[in-house]
């Protein structure tokens, strides 16, 4: 198996309020790779968020369940910990086409930033619903770090085919690639 | 999570370069290594680094540690803060559990941060686990990274699980990364790879 790069997303400042890969998702491979770095909202303490679509991209509201945990850790070790996600998580009853978060309250320093990786596997399956996971790690407003894990599933027998990550507010800086697996 | 079994697969665990955009930069066997230093191949090229350790095996328990250098710097004490999870559960069946491990953290620390708990000395005792960085050449932010790191914890033996998340705190580019254990010397195998 290898790993094949498909397409690179860089947004700049103003350019893009969403960071869209509409092309490229398909029966090609069975997993697909997303990765992101140095990833810096143009507002201070926003969600950076992700959402699937079935009709390339006309719409991101597809239903999902999902579980978020997170360990966290201030630069001034005022507080340190882990916990689940309550608010962040989704299920089919409680605001499930809403967009995933990946890391609430990013900061807009200029040196502050996300990184991390979601895998999504089979999307073109039109049989079974489609799991993802993801790890991220990001700088937090309050000057923290913040290591959040998710897993869950698009709870649908539709192909998705496009996938878009934005913030819960404004425009962002940053590298979002795709790749292809097997 | 990370990868897990898939990029196990992925990344060829045999020791082969695979195809793709993945690309193998440092293969090196140690034996009796007091360390294990990484200072060529980082830099611009990629967008993230991924280091994977195999067969950890200390002289002495103790736990697998890291740190790197900013250009220029030598001292392998650059400013960090991180997070520490780990889970645990032992082969008879003591003991699981999953928690916040405040003792092994930093903030805004410049020591080693461990990437384990403490090791088995025995002659199957071993750990193993990736790290990833992601663009460590920037000059603008801070360089996230994250591990996890699957042990054989003490001489007790306990299954261990440890994640680490953070970001070495500085906006200098970071060239150069040092692996040793807290205490003692060891054996294993460590890879670096590329991601285009």
């Amino acid at each position: 198996m290898a790993m094949t790069l498909i397409t690179t997303n860089t947004d700049t400042p103003g350019s893009a309020t969403d960071s869209a890969f509409t092309s490229g998702i398909d029966n090609t491979y069975k997993l697909y790779i997303f990765k992101w770095y140095d990833v810096n909202p143009g507002t201070d303490d926003v969600n950076f968020t992700f959402n699937g679509s079935t009709d390339s991209g006309s719409s991101y509201n597809v239903t999902k369940a999902t579980t978020h945990w997170s360990a966290y850790h201030a630069e001034d070790d005022g507080y340190a910990g882990k916990g689940y996600g309550a608010s962040q998580d989704l299920s089919d009853s409680d605001d499930g086409t809403a967009f995933q978060p990946i890391t609430g309250g990013i900061a807009n320093d200029a040196d502050a930033s996300s990184a991390g990786e979601l895998f999504l596997f089979n999307p073109s399956n039109t049989t079974y619903v489609k799991h993802f996971y993801y790890t991220a790690n990001s700088y937090k407003n309050d000057s923290a770090s913040a290591n959040t894990f998710t897993g869950g599933y698009f709870n649908t027998t539709s192909a998705i085919d496009a996938i878009v990550f934005r913030f819960t507010s404004g425009d962002f800086t940053g590298t979002i690639k795709m790749y292809g697996v097997g | 999570m990370p990868l897990g079994a898939f990029k196990a697969a992925l990344m060829g665990t045999a020791g082969v370069s695979v195809a793709g955009d993945v690309v193998l930069l440092h293969d090196q066997d140690y034996s009796g290594a007091s360390e294990a230093v990484i200072n060529s191949g980082i830099d611009s090229t990629y967008g993230e680094y991924i280091f994977k350790f195999y067969n950890i095996n200390p002289d002495s328990s103790g736990s697998f540690t890291f740190q790197a250098n900013a250009t220029g710097s030598s001292t392998y004490d650059e400013y960090m803060t991180t997070t520490k999870c780990e889970t645990n559960h032992a082969e008879n069946d003591a003991t699981p559990g999953f928690e916040y491990v405040a003792g092994g953290d930093q903030a805004q620390g410049t020591s080693f941060q461990s990437l384990s708990q403490a090791i088995g000395t025995g002659g199957d005792q071993s750990g193993a686990g990736e790290l990833h960085l992601f663009n460590p050449a920037s000059t603008t932010y801070v360089k996230h990274f994250y591990s996890e790191m699957q042990i054989h914890y003490g001489d007790v033996g306990n299954a261990s699980c440890t994640y680490i998340g953070g970001y070495i705190n500085t906006t200098t580019a970071i060239d150069d990364i040092k692996f040793q254990m807290s205490t003692g010397d060891f054996d294993g195998t460590i890879k670096m790879w590329g991601v285009k």
